[in-house]
C-alpha cells in the first residue's frame, strides 16, 4: 500500500517536473495521467470530438456494427438445377453447388457486437438470402471474463472444427467451400449449443476445444429429444517458424445424429433422383492445416497461404429408399472421405492469385437390402478452381474465380464466377 | 502395471514444464517503441514479449496462433491504441481466455490515451482511407510523448504489480531524468530542421514534425493506408515544382519504391526512418531511435 502510494507520489511529482518545462503536451495531458494515478482504467478525459460527436445520449452505447454487401455473376456449362455430387446423398434443399446462374445478389450479412457487461460479449450475425428471406447465422454471447486460458459459449455459433468451418464467406479464399464441406458438413455446420474453449498455459499455442449442441442441420438433424444432438471435439496447435513463417494444425472430431433425415442423390446409371431417409449417427474426423510466409512477417506487399484438410465421414444406422412409397428400410454403413488443398499468392500489394485443387473419395457403402438400388460406380468427383482478386481498399474485393467441376460423373462443368464483396460500417477484426 | 494417476501425470508433465516459473511481470507490447519502454522501466522486474518487429507495418498484423499463446499468458498487454491494432488485438484478446488484458482492466493499457493526438478527424467516412476516429496513432515519434507514456506506464506497472511499486517508481524517475535530458539536446540538435518543407509515404510523422517544427507538403498514398499510385505521384511531382521540399520519408516497415521515384524525378533525397526500436542497425533502443531519426534527417536536410 505503501510502496504504491509512493509510486504515485513519485510520477505526480515527474508529472510537474514535464509541465513545468512547459512542452504543450505535457501540459494538456496532465488530465488523462492524473485520471490515470487515480482510477488507472478511466477512459481518457481527453475525449476527441468524434467521439463526442457520435456518441451522445441514448446511441453511445450502440453495439459495433457492420454490413456485408456481396453479389455477382456465375456462368456455368452444365445446368446447376441438377448439381448433385455422384455417390455422394447430400441433404435434401442442400446449398451445394455454383449456385443460380447469371447475375445474383449473395447473402448480405449484418453483423452486430458489442460487450454485454464486464463479464459477457454478444454477436449476432443476420444473413438476408437473395430470396428474400433471413436466416440467423450467429448468435451468440461468450465470456470475457474467465480466466486461465478458458472461454465459454452459448447461443448459434459456427461449429470450431476444421479451419473454414468457423470462417464466415466474406473471409473466404475462393467463392465457395470446399466439396468435402459441401457434402459431409453441409457447406458449413453452425449448430446452438454450448463451446468451451481452454488455451494451455504454453508458449506454444495449444487450444482444446468442446461443444455440445442440438445437431439442427446437416449432418444431423432434429432427433426431438432431451439430450445434444451433435458433440465436438476440437484441437488446435501452431507457432512461428523465424520472423517468416508461422502455422496452424489441428484435428476435430464432430458427431452428429440423425433421425429420418432427407438426402437426394442420383441414380448412377440414368441420373434419376433418389430419395431416402437416414437414422443414426454421423462421425466427422477432420484434419486441417495452414501455412502463412510473408518476408519479416510484413504481408503487407506480398505473402503467400497453404491451407489443406482431409475429412473423412462415417455414417451407421438405417436407410429408407423409398421409390414410389416402396419404403425399402435396411441397415447403412458409409465410410466416405475427401481432401483440398489451396494456395493464395499475394504477387504485389491488393492482388492476389490462388489454385484449389481437390478430390472425393466415395469409399465404401454398405447398403444391406438396398445394394441393388443404391450402389455406385467407385467415381472420384473432383474439382480445381483457378482465383483472381483485386481488394481496391481492406473494405472491398473484386474476384474471378474458373472451375473445372467434375462433381458429377461423366459431366464437367466449366464455370466462371465474378464476384464482389463490400464490409461497410464496424472495422472487422479478423482471425488467422 | 501403471495406474490411471501415473498415466495422467505423465500427460500432463509437460504442461507443467512448460509453465515458467520465474515470478517477473508478463508484459505484452504490441510494438517494438512499448516493448523498450516496458524494459526500460521494468528492468528486471518483467519478462518483455513484443508482438511485431519494426519491419513489419503495425496496420496489418495477423492474429496468430503464437501470438495468442503469449497473450493468454500476460500480466500486461502495452499497445498503442487509437484504433492502430484494431484489425488483430481484438481478436487475440477474445481468444486469449485471460480477463485481466481485456479493455477496461488493468491489465490492459493504451498509449495514445495519454497524449494529445493530433490529425482528430471532423468526419468520419471511409471515402478519406484508413482513417483513425481517435485520431493519428504514430504517437512514438515525438519524445515527449514517450515521456508522458512513460509516467502513465510507470504508475501502471506499480499497480499491477503492487509488491514492487517503489522500484517502479525510482525507475521512472531515473528514466524521465535521462529522457528530459535528451529531449533537450534532441531539440538543439534538430534546429537546422526547423520550417523545413517535406515529403512523408504515409501520414506516419506528424508528431515528429509537431516537435521539430517541420512542414508535410505532400504524402505518397493517396489516402491513409492506400498504396501509391503512379497518377498520385505524379500529382505530388508537379505539386513540388512550385513547393520545395527538403526530403521524403518514409518508415523501415514500406516500401522505399515511391520515395525513390521521387528522388530520381525530383531530387529530393528518399530518408528511411527507423520508426521504431529494431527499424535500423543504428536503433537498438528508445534513445538511439531518437538518435538515428536526427542523425537521419540531419544529413538529408541541412544542405543548403
Amino acid at each position: 500500500m505503501r510502496a504504491s502510494y509512493e509510486a504515485r507520489l513519485q510520477a505526480m511529482e515527474q508529472r510537474l517536473l514535464a509541465a513545468e518545462r512547459g512542452s504543450a503536451p505535457a501540459a494538456v495531458a496532465a488530465a488523462p495521467t492524473a485520471a490515470e494515478t487515480s482510477a488507472p482504467v478511466a477512459a481518457p478525459a481527453a475525449a476527441s470530438p468524434v467521439a463526442a460527436a457520435s456518441g451522445g445520449g441514448a446511441n453511445a452505447f450502440n453495439p459495433a456494427m457492420s454490413l456485408i454487401l456481396a453479389g455477382g455473376y456465375t456462368r456455368t456449362s452444365q445446368d446447376p438445377a441438377g448439381y448433385n455430387i455422384t455417390g455422394f446423398q447430400l441433404p435434401t434443399g442442400t446449398s451445394a453447388g455454383p449456385g443460380a446462374r447469371g447475375f445474383s445478389l449473395a447473402e448480405s450479412e449484418l453483423g452486430l457486437a458489442a460487450n454485454i457487461d464486464p463479464w459477457l460479449r454478444g454477436v449476432a450475425n443476420i444473413a438476408l438470402h437473395p430470396d428474400d428471406t433471413v436466416s440467423v447465422e450467429e448468435a451468440f454471447v461468450q465470456t470475457t471474463s474467465l480466466n486461465n486460458g478458458l472461454s465459454l459459449k452459448a447461443g448459434r455459433f459456427l461449429s470450431g472444427v476444421g479451419y473454414l468451418n468457423s470462417q464466415h464467406a466474406h473471409t473466404w479464399d475462393f467463392v465457395d467451400n470446399p466439396l468435402a464441406y459441401q457434402a459431409f458438413l453441409g457447406t458449413q455446420y453452425g449448430d446452438d449449443g454450448v463451446q468451451l474453449r481452454w488455451l494451455a498455459p504454453t508458449d506454444q499455442y495449444i487450444e482444446f476445444g468442446a461443444e455440445l449442441g442440438r445437431g439442427r442441420s446437416f449432418p444431423g438433424s432434429d432427433t426431438g429429444r432431451n439430450g445434444a444432438g451433435m458433440s465436438a471435439l476440437t484441437l488446435h496447435t501452431g507457432g512461428d517458424v523465424g520472423d517468416s513463417h508461422n502455422w496452424r494444425a489441428g484435428l476435430s472430431l464432430l458427431t452428429a445424429q440423425a433421425a429420418d433425415q432427407g438426402l437426394t442423390t442420383t441414380d448412377p446409371s440414368g441420373g434419376n433422383v433418389i430419395n431416402s431417409a437416414f437414422t443414426g449417427t454421423t462421425r466427422v474426423w477432420l484434419l486441417d492445416g495452414v501455412w502463412k510466409w510473408a518476408p519479416n512477417g510484413n504481408a503487407t506487399r506480398t505473402n503467400f497461404k497453404l491451407q489443406g484438410e482431409y475429412l473423412q465421414s462415417t455414417r451407421s444406422g438405417s436407410l429408407v429408399y423409398d421409390p414410389g412409397n416402396a419404403k425399402l428400410a435396411g441397415d447403412y454403413r458409409s465410410e466416405q472421405s475427401g481432401w483440398y488443398l489451396q494456395g493464395i499468392y499475394q504477387f504485389m500489394p491488393r492482388w492476389h492469385v490462388g489454385l484449389r485443387t481437390e478430390r472425393l473419395n466415395p469409399g465404401t457403402t454398405d447398403y444391406a437390402i438396398n445394394t441393388v438400388s443404391l450402389t455406385g460406380s467407385g467415381y472420384q468427383p473432383g474439382k480445381n478452381s483457378l482465383m483472381f482478386d483485386f481488394n481496391p481498399s481492406e473494405f472491398s474485393r473484386l474476384r474471378l474465380q474458373l472451375a473445372q467441376d467434375k462433381s458429377r460423373e461423366g459431366l464437367t462443368d466449366h464455370q466462371v464466377f465474378l464476384q464482389y464483396q463490400m464490409s461497410l460500417g464496424a472495422h472487422g477484426a479478423h482471425s488467422y | 502395471m501403471m495406474n490411471r494417476k501415473t498415466l495422467l501425470a505423465l500427460l500432463f508433465a509437460p504442461l507443467l514444464l512448460a509453465v515458467p516459473a520465474q515470478a517477473a511481470l508478463r508484459v505484452f507490447a504490441c510494438e517494438p517503441e512499448w516493448g523498450a519502454l516496458a524494459q526500460e522501466l521494468g528492468g528486471n522486474l518483467v519478462d518483455v514479449s513484443v508482438a511485431t518487429s519494426a519491419l513489419q507495418d503495425p496496420h496489418q498484423i495477423q492474429a496468430k496462433p503464437s501470438l495468442i499463446a503469449r497473450a493468454r499468458n500476460a500480466d500486461l498487454v502495452v499497445c498503442t491504441g487509437a484504433e492502430l491494432e484494431l484489425g488483430w488485438l481484438p481478436v487475440l484478446l477474445q481468444q486469449s481466455g485471460n480477463a485481466k488484458v481485456q479493455p477496461g482492466q488493468s491489465g490492459n493499457f493504451a498509449a495514445a490515451d495519454f497524449v494529445r493526438k493530433l490529425d482528430v478527424p471532423g468526419q468520419l467516412d471511409r471515402s478519406q482511407g484508413d482513417v483513425h476516429a481517435a485520431g493519428n496513432p504514430h504517437i512514438q515519434t515525438d519524445p515527449r510523448n514517450i515521456a508522458q507514456v512513460a509516467t502513465a506506464l510507470g504508475a501502471r506497472l506499480a499497480q499491477v504489480d503492487a509488491a514492487h511499486a517503489s522500484e517502479y517508481a525510482q525507475r521512472l524517475k531515473d528514466f524521465s531524468q535521462r529522457w528530459q535530458q535528451a529531449i533537450v539536446r534532441w531539440t538543439t540538435q534538430a534546429a537546422p530542421l526547423r520550417g523545413a518543407a517535406v515529403v512523408s509515404q504515409h501520414k506516419a510523422f506528424v508528431y515528429l514534425y509537431d516537435w521539430l517544427g517541420m512542414k508535410e507538403v505532400a504524402v505518397l498514398e493517396p489516402k491513409p493506408g492506400v498504396e501509391p499510385t503512379a497518377s498520385h505521384l505524379q500529382e505530388v511531382l508537379a505539386s513540388l515544382k512550385s513547393v520545395p521540399v527538403r526530403m521524403t520519408l518514409y518508415s523501415a516497415y514500406q516500401d522505399s519504391k515511391p520515395a525513390e521515384w521521387l528522388s530520381r524525378n525530383a531530387n529530393v533525397p528518399a530518408v528511411k526512418i527507423p520508426f521504431t526500436v529494431g527499424g535500423t542497425e543504428a536503433a537498438k533502443d528508445l534513445f538511439s531511435l531518437f538518435d538515428d531519426t536526427l542523425a537521419r534527417l540531419l544529413a538529408a536536410g541541412v544542405k543548403k
